[in-house]
């Protein structure tokens, strides 16, 4: 075991956010397991996929985290694989960004997508009526109708755990603590602190993804990863779809009004 | 073999608690194989650990190439919506306009007519779309000027309301019923179901532009255009088809054929990747054959044989069957664009 970080019995946050590390995480998937037991998420079937040891594929509606396995040529470096052919082979625990400005939340017309108190964004279910918006309008494509149940569903943040003082339920369970959880404001400069350790020691393409300097605002799920965000098919510079509506907007108020002119025009022909 | 044979029932799966959590941990981070020494762990970051390897490592340029997006999950009823709504909607504008240059009297009220079936129509598809329908009135729970799903709720729930009421003042005063205001009443009904109705035939575009799908939202200021054209063109096609071959629906069928054809001339000069589902595939071949439907063939069937009846009938049968055919192409659309990485990272690459 390598905690290097403990937790108080009971831990309450004013910004909760996840700090995950992919120089740290061993791809157990322990996370996946516990968050499915915990948050009692139903079986979404599993295939084979010959995509290294990811056999989950991609976050939705009855994954809440997903292990994603990377596999890159190695030039040299402690995570390289010794094999015939070497590579560099790399864990990361995805989950829902709980993104400063979330573009699930702008779009839910039922206002079954809230903020909650510790800033993480919740579906509730009970409100939910399954119209499918937050699906096309999460620019991470995390939350996802559940079928036959019809609502939608992603990760809650472990809210239930957060109000009775626990830390959510992967990061209890993560055995090297790749998955850390606390404030906002600290994990952020933790993972800031880490990415300059990791360059100091060779790591030169270690980079912390948390898009602060795009519309999303940054988000409350942030990762240590080694390499470009796009090979963790994360977006390299993701925007909440609100920030189309404007011009979006615009358009549908000249082409209504040109429409009535045409309409006005035909019946003076 | 018999019951005593059968195997036992296995255990209970443990109640998740906070003791199974710790199981769960302890198992994996025994039988996993746990970095030390020359890891990258934390506990190992001040010992003597081995050095990194100095270099980027060429990564590949997506996650195996599966998808960064979810898809749409809306199945026939939206895109169906999308053209019925847009069909009523811009009928009560030409009910209100004809109203005012006191058009055929059967042809307003056919115009009046359309709207009420939309907005009956409209309501029953969307809901039976819901992944819990019976929770449809939870639409009306909010106003959120920032949701284009909640800003459509309200406008359609408007229209409804404002439709019925035109419909039903116009009716009465065909029987021959008065009472004061009714002319009033009915003015201003037609007058709210006209701008509900604009609002109704071209937010589905802003619905559709205000998403992370790359397809849809690089299109946002073309979609609301589209669709409000697709709507008028479908309108007047209903009005020629029943019957009224008047010089006002031939005019506004030759203005709808002329835009959608300049429109599918810009979406056929789009060549990012992310406007690839509009030229490959089965959304490309759909949008391709319904945008020609709507634009040129309609448009030069209505030249060829404009003093023609069956000519007119002909280019506004195309047009039907066009628009509604693109509605389907832009969903379909939508779901390939979902499905391809490089169109999202390549357009953010491009801005950044």
């Amino acid at each position: 075991m390598t905690n290097s970080v403990t937790y108080p019995a009971t831990y309450h946050v004013t910004k909760a956010a996840f700090l995950t590390d992919a120089t740290i995480c061993i791809g157990c998937k322990a996370c996946e397991v516990a968050c499915k037991e915990w948050n009692e998420v139903p079986d979404d079937g599993m295939i084979w996929t010959g995509y290294s040891y990811d056999n989950t594929q991609a976050l939705g509606a009855s994954t809440w985290r997903h292990v994603m396995f990377l596999e890159q040529p190695a030039v040299a470096g402690p995570q390289q694989v010794d094999m015939e052919n070497p590579f560099r082979w790399i864990f990361l625990s995805d989950v829902c960004k709980h993104c400063g400005n979330a573009g699930c939340l702008e779009a839910c017309p039922t206002g079954a997508i809230v903020r909650t108190h510790v800033g993480s964004v919740l579906v509730q279910a009970d409100v939910c009526n399954g119209c499918g918006y937050c699906v096309v309008s999460c620019p991470f494509g995390v939350v996802d109708k559940r079928h036959p149940d019809g609502r939608a569903f992603k990760c809650t943040f472990c809210y239930d755990r957060q109000n009775a003082g626990m830390i959510p339920a992967c990061a209890k369970a993560c055995p090297t603590q790749s998955i850390r959880f606390g404030e906002l404001a600290e994990l952020r400069a933790a993972g800031d602190a880490r990415v300059a350790e990791l360059q100091l020691r060779g790591y030169s393409d270690a980079q912390v993804y948390d898009p602060l300097q795009t519309s999303v605002a940054g988000t409350h799920a942030m990762f240590v990863i080694l390499g470009q965000a796009e090979a963790y098919n994360l977006p390299p510079a993701p925007e909440v779809p609100t920030i189309y509506l404007k011009s979006a907007w615009t358009s549908a108020l000249i082409a209504a009004a040109v429409l009535a002119a045409i309409v006005c025009a035909a019946f003076l022909f | 073999m018999s019951a005593t044979d059968k195997p036992p029932i296995p255990p209970r799966r443990p109640k998740a608690s906070e003791a199974r959590l710790d199981a769960i941990r302890e198992e994996a981070g025994s039988s996993g194989k746990v970095v030390s020494g020359a890891g990258a762990s934390q506990a190992n970051a001040n010992t003597n650990a081995g050095p990194g390897p100095n270099a980027a490592i060429p990564g590949a340029a997506d996650y195996y190439n599966l998808p960064v997006l979810k898809p749409p999950t809306w199945t026939w009823e939206v895109p169906l919506y999308f053209f019925i709504g847009g069909i009523a909607g811009v009928s009560s504008v030409i009910a209100f306009v004809g109203h005012l240059f006191q058009a055929d009297p059967r042809m307003l009220r056919l115009a009046l007519w359309i709207p009420l079936i939309g907005a009956g129509l409209c309501p029953a598809l969307l809901i039976s779309d819901l992944g819990r329908p019976l929770r449809f009135l939870n639409m009306l729970r909010v106003f959120k000027w920032r949701s284009a799903m909640s800003m459509g709720s309200w406008i359609l729930s408007a229209f409804g309301g404002a439709a019925f009421l035109a419909l039903a003042t116009s009716e009465l005063t065909l029987y021959g019923i008065h009472f004061p205001f009714l002319s009033l009443i009915n003015g201003l009904a037609e007058f709210a179901a006209a701008l509900t109705g604009l609002l109704l035939a071209s937010y589905t575009g802003v619905l559709l532009g205000a998403t992370a799908i790359p397809v849809w939202h690089q299109n946002r200021k073309l979609l609301p255009a589209h669709f409000l054209t697709s709507g008028l063109g479908g309108c007047s096609a209903i009005l020629e088809l029943a019957g009224f071959l008047i010089p006002a629906t031939q005019v506004l069928g030759f203005a709808a054929a002329t835009i959608e054809t300049v429109i599918g001339v810009i979406l056929e000069l789009r060549h990012t990747r992310a406007a690839a589902p509009l030229h490959h595939g089965k959304s490309g071949w759909t949008m391709r054959i319904a945008g020609s439907l709507e634009g040129p063939i309609a448009l030069i069937v209505r030249i060829l044989w404009h003093a023609e009846a069956n000519g007119r009938r002909a280019a506004a049968t195309c047009f039907l069957v066009g628009a509604l055919c693109s509605r389907y192409a832009w969903i379909w659309a939508g779901r390939a664009s979902a499905h391809d990485p490089q169109a999202l990272f390549q357009e953010q690459q491009r801005k950044s």
